[in-house]
């Protein structure tokens, strides 16, 4: 940080980070490669090849992520318009991740409306579909209600009641990780598998990346309840808190459209085209 | 005068050595490297395209035979790899990460860029996938899917080793640093630009580089759900692209093109607003109908969305569908149109100065004009389906990239060169550059056309001999082109190295922008303290 800047921006000192996360990036990737495709890389056999890549993954993301904080927290170099721009930054994240759920969801109406002229019927033929109206309803119910309780937590963040914050924090974790249990549950009886064809490919794609999401924003809001704890939040600037609450329902409406086409409308009964 | 950012820097020392590259957060250090990255992903696959033009030369297979025991499929792999560098680690880089990271801080009057340490993962992502996509063209027998990875030769079916799983992993992780480096300009520009700096007053480079960044944005995540789901058909069983498992590759074709023509016009926007500035910097006028040029930008940008298929006419569309593309892909000409004309009424009437920068951003136009004049005979369903996949459409998009988006990297490159160097890079040199290129590349390009409409197909190693002779014209184009850029790059490295010092601002009162008004190079940190363009055009003095 330069004493004499007269902006109001932040000017970041060099960082290793970036660097490390790069390197993280090829080392999985190529990890991955070999481990696909059951060969060894410099003698390592199996899953090993892949866990050098994702441990340096998450050590660029906790130590990167603990240097942002340290900025906000310690540094207090965020200022409005430095806020700003982070909370734009989310924001247009967020726009990206509709667009990836988007080629997902392009993938399964292409099938599902009969675009494709390998599909004559949704579901195809000997697939046993899941009821919507059980384990996805009571996951819709979870989710919605998560999003009542994380609200509630921000509302007692802009008041200034940072335990009482956390306290809703948790309960919202909580509420993600009794979704992914019942996400798990409802893949271990389910009556396919993923190579059972299109209909598994992008049912377990399109609902597995959501799950996936869940379990990405549910550590997020266990940051941010940690945080809070802390007491690293003020009634008008958290925006780590806002940034998972934003994450948290961006999640929560793409369960909606899972729940409404794939488990509902466009489940049973069956169409032919 | 904005200078007074040096010095209150002098007690602050910039970084040194690993510090100041590998652990960068300083915009016009990673736009360097991103330049220099560019130029290095160039050579190698200019190096591969000499290599497809030496064997075509003539017919029959000769050159690969020597290089390959499988001279066909090398080919397939060297074709692959040409275009792949050439899209995602060669203009993109240069224009967006390169021009970009240089020139839209400094433009927008800003200190750097929002996320400093974002845009250093955003550059450093790179090596690692141009270190997977070479992996790709050595491992196993090598991808030679083309660059657009269609299943089911991508597929299990079609080359079940290694090598495309590392095509697909390195589109993933420069799409990572794609959609990453988009966030960082979106905010920047849009959080970040000096008092008074409207959005109706930014330059235009600013204005294009933004709608390539939500380009970007929104059109990346698209392939990286559809190289997923590749990837997924390939390792894990699933049947997306697999018709024996129910699934579609024309699903593949559709969300390909839905990122794949966006991606064109993020490879030619900024190239757009860097002939904007050097059009109006030569011509000592302001642009002509800058809001025009501002929304031609914005609507080709939006109307890029809604005309994927166009590049799957001959795949059985419904012929309303046909009918809808071939309209809304036409209308795309409009706003274009827009541009060009706007260009040339900036000429009209000034007093145009034939500088190297100059001539790259005039041959653009022509060259851009020629290959946009193609693209609408393309556009047309009926003319495609006889011309899809010859040498005709080759010809359309290297007009459009080769002798478009790269004309406008060397535009710019000539345009900012004092600006990013301090030196002055000779006029003689740079216009040799200009007119032997100039002529490589058309000599090069123009003879495909008339290839094409004869139906000579791409993407084959070997050819009838009714088209010999096009061919090695096509082939002496080439090597002329590398003639011109062997002389490039040797007379750069003297420049550099040993260049005439330069000004803050070379080309006098045609040149406005905020990046003139500080010096030659540019300081570690500009616009430490904001300028203050609240009263009217951000037109200042420049320093010296």
């Amino acid at each position: 940080m330069s004493a004499q800047a007269k902006h109001p921006f932040h000017m970041v000192d060099p960082s290793p980070w970036p660097a490390v996360g790069a390197l993280a990036a090829l080392t999985l990737a190529v990890g991955a490669v070999f481990y696909f495709h059951e060969e060894p890389l410099f003698g390592i056999n199996g899953i090993a090849k892949i866990i050098p890549g994702f441990v340096l993954i998450i050590l660029t993301m906790v130590l990167w992520w603990r240097d942002v904080i340290k900025e906000s927290v310690k540094e207090r170099v965020h200022t409005k318009e430095t806020s700003h721009g982070l909370r734009l930054g989310m924001v247009l994240f967020i726009a990206s991740e509709v667009m990836f759920f988007g080629a997902f969801f392009w993938a399964f109406f292409h099938h599902s409306l009969g675009f494709s002229t390998a599909t004559l019927q949704w579901p195809p033929e000997g697939i046993e579909v899941l009821d919507a109206w059980h384990l996805p309803f009571y996951n819709t119910i979870i989710l919605l209600t998560s999003g009542i309780t994380v609200t509630r937590a921000h509302l007692y963040i802009e008041a200034g009641m940072n335990e009482k914050a956390a306290k809703w924090t948790w309960i919202t974790a909580a509420l993600g990780v009794m979704f992914l249990g019942l996400q798990v549950y409802e893949y271990g009886h389910a009556a396919f598998g993923l190579s059972d064809g299109i209909y598994p490919s992008t049912f377990y794609m399109a609902t597995g990346f959501h799950g996936f999401h869940v379990f990405v924003g549910t550590t997020f809001l266990i940051v941010c309840a940690v945080r809070a704890n802390k007491n690293q939040f003020t009634p008008d600037k958290h925006i780590g808190f806002q940034s998972a609450a934003w994450y948290w329902h961006f999640v929560d409406v793409v369960w909606l459209f899972l729940f409404v086409w794939v488990y509902w409308l466009l489940g049973a009964p069956v169409r032919t085209f | 005068m904005y200078t007074t950012a040096t010095h209150a820097h002098d007690d602050h020392h910039a970084p040194t050595g690993i510090k100041r590259w590998l652990y960068s957060t300083n915009h016009k250090d990673i736009g360097t490297m991103y330049l220099i990255f560019a130029v290095v992903a160039g050579l190698v696959g200019g190096g591969l395209s000499l290599l497809i033009r030496m064997e075509l030369g003539e017919p029959g297979v000769q050159v690969f035979n020597e290089l390959s025991e499988s001279p066909k499929q090398f080919y397939n792999v060297v074709v692959t790899a040409h275009a792949l560098l050439m899209v995602f680690f060669v203009v993109m880089p240069a224009l967006i990460g390169g021009f970009g990271n240089w020139m839209v801080p400094m433009m927008i009057g800003a200190p750097d860029m929002a996320f400093p340490r974002m845009n250093n993962i955003s550059f450093w992502l790179m090596p690692p996938a141009l270190i997977l996509l070479i992996l790709s063209s050595v491992m196993g027998q090598g991808a030679g899917t083309g660059w657009t990875l269609y299943p089911p030769l991508s597929g299990l079916a079609g080359q079940p080793d290694m090598s495309v799983d590392f095509a697909i992993l390195a589109l993933h992780v420069a799409g990572a640093s794609s959609i990453l480096g988009a966030t960082n300009f979106i905010t920047t520009i849009l959080n970040m630009r000096a008092p008074g700096m409207t959005m109706h007053k930014m330059p235009l480079f600013v204005w294009a580089t933004l709608i390539t960044a939500i380009l970007l944005l929104l059109a990346m995540p698209v392939l990286a759900g559809a190289l997923t789901m590749l990837l997924a058909d390939r390792n894990f069983g699933t049947a997306f692209f697999d018709p024996r498992g129910g699934g579609d590759p024309l699903l593949w074709q559709h969300l390909f093109w839905f990122f794949g023509h966006p991606e064109v016009y993020i490879m030619i926007l900024p190239a757009f607003g860097i002939v904007s500035h050097i059009v109006s910097t030569f011509s000592r006028k302001p642009v002509f109908g800058y809001l025009g040029m501002a929304y031609a930008m914005a609507s080709i940008g939006v109307v890029g969305f809604a005309v994927w298929a166009h590049h799957m006419y001959t795949v059985g569309m419904g012929v309303n569908y046909r009918a809808y593309f071939v309209a809304v892909t036409m209308a795309i000409a409009v706003p274009t149109g827009v541009k060009i004309f706007s260009w040339i009424a900036t000429m009209w009437g000034g007093s145009i100065q034939f500088k190297t920068p100059m001539l790259w951003a005039i041959g653009f136009i022509f060259l851009f004009t020629v290959g946009g004049v193609t693209g609408v005979v393309l556009a047309n369903a009926g003319m495609d389906v006889a011309m899809h996949d010859t040498y005709y459409v080759v010809a359309h998009f290297h007009y459009v990239l080769s002798l478009g988006a790269i004309f406008g990297i060397f535009a710019g490159f000539y345009y900012w060169f004092d600006k990013m160097t301090g030196k002055s890079y000779p006029e003689w040199a740079g216009q040799l550059h200009f007119y032997t290129t100039f002529i490589g590349v058309n000599v090069l390009f123009f003879p495909q056309h008339f290839l094409g409409l004869a139906g000579m197909p791409r993407r084959y190693i070997d050819y009838p001999d009714i088209f010999a002779e096009w061919n090695l014209v096509s082939t002496y184009g080439a090597y002329i082109s590398v003639a011109s850029s062997v002389f490039f790059l040797i007379a750069t490295v003297i420049v550099m190295t040993s260049g005439k010092k330069s000004v803050a601002n070379p080309w006098g009162e045609g040149a406005t922008t905020l990046e003139w008004m500080v010096p030659s190079p540019a300081p570690f940190h500009t616009f430490e303290e904001q300028p203050d363009l609240t009263s009217g055009n951000p037109v200042a003095q420049p320093a010296e």
